[in-house]
């Protein structure tokens, strides 16, 4: 299985994939960590990959996407966006839109 | 090798004419940015689409010779 087609297959088999920076329990970049409180603060299980783990997943995550940076968000098969995006979406209320019209916001209930 | 902040607007505008773009240096560095890209010719596209642009426009140098630039993209208050 090739690095795209791997990618793709965790984009599309979970209904929220995070790319990220080390791991939703100890994320190695302040720009993964944010977007790490922001799903958790909402609720929503998700799944958190870590792009350090290989080199070729990294490079290849910006080419799925053909976006320079991570963290990357990936919402029901879509990309959402990367930090600037969410945490924008996030404080006008429309992430949590987003999660609920696709009927994914409140499985658990926010911890904060 | 840092980039200059107007290095930056300069590669912005010329993919982007009609952008009016702010630029602030985060920690004096050189190296940590945030823009705020406002363009008509934004209208109808995602937020997703917007910040392509931007980054189409630095020509690969993000998440390279640029380090960190946080993005903020949208259309004019009319």
């Amino acid at each position: 299985m090739s690095i795209q087609q791997f990618i793709d297959n965790e984009v599309k088999s979970n209904d929220v994939v995070l790319f990220m920076k080390g791991t939703p329990q100890f994320p190695q970049c302040g720009f993964s960590g944010q977007i790490v409180q922001i799903l958790d603060h909402l609720g929503v299980a998700y799944k958190g990959i870590n792009v350090l783990e290989s080199d070729e997943l990294r490079n290849g995550i910006k080419a799925y996407a053909q976006w320079p940076t991570i963290p990357q968000l990936y919402v029901k098969g879509e990309f959402v966006g990367g930090c600037d995006i969410v945490r924008e979406m996030f404080q006008a209320g429309e992430l949590e839109q987003v999660l609920k019209d696709k009927g994914l916001a409140g499985k658990h209930p926010a911890s904060a | 090798m840092p980039m200059d902040a107007n290095e930056i607007e300069r590669l912005i505008k010329s993919r982007i004419p009609d952008a009016d773009v702010t630029i602030r240096d985060l920690a004096g560095d050189g190296d940590h940015y945030a823009a705020t890209v406002i363009a008509e010719s934004f209208r109808g596209k995602s937020r997703v689409q917007q910040h392509q642009l931007v980054y189409e426009a630095l020509k690969g140098q993000m998440g390279g010779a640029l380090h960190a630039l946080a993005l903020q993209t949208g259309i004019p208050n009319t």
